[in-house]
């Protein structure tokens, strides 16, 4: 009992009112928010509780797998046949590339040691089926029927037979989260096959991606393919990404580029994803880098992956 | 507790493991991946606002709290996104308790669907924020199939406490 008033007893003690703790919740939500989508300080966490949750996952996805494959079970003859001319047809294609392609690289290889220029990028690639759309409402996100565990990692291109469609955000044990190129934060860092001008490419959303801080004058014109320019560190270089259909002069000086993304972004099923056997090697610290002499970084940083940065 | 506050059919009390299961089985259905298909109920949400109303001292905000972080993660949406919605559905929900459960299930519906838009509001409203896409004026078609699951739902939830009627010549009720 204390002087100034009563204090209630402690039959009817329950703690701080509602509205207290409905303060303290909201901003411990708030603190998550932030340190999730500002700071990715909570990727632990959310791989350790995705592990703990994954049997609820399981049985949830259990109905929807099992329509899936029942859909496929049931295709039709016709469906199939047809199907299976267009692979032998794509098959024989891909053969003659093939025989041109293992020579071409042959060459290639002794061309470079007779160079003496470093080994080209080793690239490393897994198979993968993409099993739904994820459920955010908010991000053009799909996952993949392959993980950690078969080696997929965080920022791989993925590919399907006719360009890429996207990259991989996430990577679960057993799945992996790809964000497709029509995201509004998905970004890549691109090259005009013709004319080798280089330029980062946005997704939109919905629509076709676009193409910016490429200046009023450059040259690229409707039609021309864009691809991967690998100067990312991460994308190999070379993949087809998209083509452009509309180039128009925009106030700020930069021209308004749209493109229309070459693989099958929103239908494709089967996948590949590629990325680079080892991770090339961290920038250039400014702090000790000398101004002039021989031993400056740029030359190091040409050479063989030896400490790989973030 | 009675069904609604006019019924005079008195319940048994709510298990604390039949609480927790259907917790558990709301959130295996949100788990469900149904893609982009418009409409899909917020199943944890129905299911998180009945027992804040029917148990406030037993489910409330914490309950929320770490349900929505789960929610979170199975959706790969941000961490925190549903915890922030349904901690606010739960402490309205608990604020509304009284006076919803003097109403038949049709209106209980029609009183929790501003709730339900609510939190919604507050996911696209942080979402935005943070720099993503306007999902489409479709997605909050779901507040309103969730409304609509209110009445099976809370009688599905509800039979468990019902006892069968005795009638006694000694009892009044």
């Amino acid at each position: 009992m204390s002087l100034v008033g009563h204090s209630s007893p402690p039959v009817f003690n329950r703690g701080p009112s509602p509205f207290t703790r409905f303060l303290v919740l909201v901003s411990i939500c708030l603190v998550m928010l932030v340190a999730d989508l500002r700071f990715r300080y909570l990727e632990v966490v959310r791989q350790t509780l995705t592990v703990v949750m994954h049997p609820v996952q399981l049985i949830a996805a259990a109905p929807v797998d099992f329509v899936r494959d029942a859909t496929v079970y049931f295709a039709t003859l016709v469906e199939v046949q047809l199907e299976n001319a267009e692979l032998r047809r794509s098959q024989l294609q891909a053969a003659q590339r093939l025989l041109r392609f293992e020579q071409l690289e042959r060459e290639n290889a002794h061309l470079r040691r007779l160079m003496e220029m470093a080994d080209s990028v080793g690239v490393k690639s897994v198979a993968s089926d993409i099993l739904y759309d994820a459920p955010d409402p908010f991000a053009r996100k799909v996952i993949l029927n392959r993980g950690a565990r078969d080696g997929v990692t965080p920022g791989f291109a993925v590919v399907d037979t006719d360009g890429m469609i996207g990259q991989v955000s996430r990577v679960y044990p057993v799945q992996a989260e790809v964000t497709l190129l029509s995201d509004k934060n998905q970004a890549v860092p691109v090259q005009v096959q013709r004319s080798g001008l280089r330029g980062v490419l946005f997704g939109n959303g919905k629509g076709p991606l676009q193409l910016r801080f490429i200046l009023e004058g450059s040259d690229i014109k409707v039609g021309d393919q864009l691809v991967t320019s690998g100067l990312d560190g991460i994308f190999l270089a070379g993949l087809p990404v998209a083509r452009v259909i509309e180039v128009e002069p925009d106030d700020d000086g930069f021209m308004r580029i749209m493109a229309d993304p070459i693989g099958r972004v929103d239908r494709a099923i089967q996948v590949l994803v590629l990325g680079r056997e080892t991770l090339p090697p961290g920038r250039p610290d400014p702090r000790t880098a000398t101004l002039s002499g021989p031993e400056s970084p740029l030359v190091e940083a040409g050479g063989p992956a030896e400490e790989q940065g973030d | 507790m009675q069904p609604t506050h006019r019924s005079n059919r008195i319940l048994q009390p709510a298990k604390t493991w039949f609480i927790h299961f259907s917790l558990l089985v709301a959130l295996t259905l949100n788990y469900v991946p149904t893609g982009r298909l418009v409409g899909v109920p917020d199943w944890v949400a129905v299911v998180l606002m009945f027992w804040c109303i029917r148990e406030p001292a037993r489910v409330g905000m914490g309950v929320a709290l770490v349900v929505g972080v789960l929610v979170d993660i199975g959706h790969g949406a941000a961490l925190g996104q549903h915890a922030l919605a349904y901690v606010v559905l739960a402490y309205l929900a608990s604020a509304v308790a009284r006076r919803v459960l003097w109403f038949p299930s049709p209106q209980q519906a029609l009183q929790i669907l501003p709730l339900l838009l609510l939190s919604q509001g507050i996911m696209v409203g942080v979402r935005l924020l943070a720099g993503a896409e306007f999902p489409g004026w479709a997605y909050f078609v779901s507040s309103f199939t969730s409304a609509l699951l209110w009445m099976p739902a809370s009688f599905l939830l509800l039979l468990p406490q019902y006892q069968p009627v005795e009638r006694d010549e000694n009892r009044p009720i």
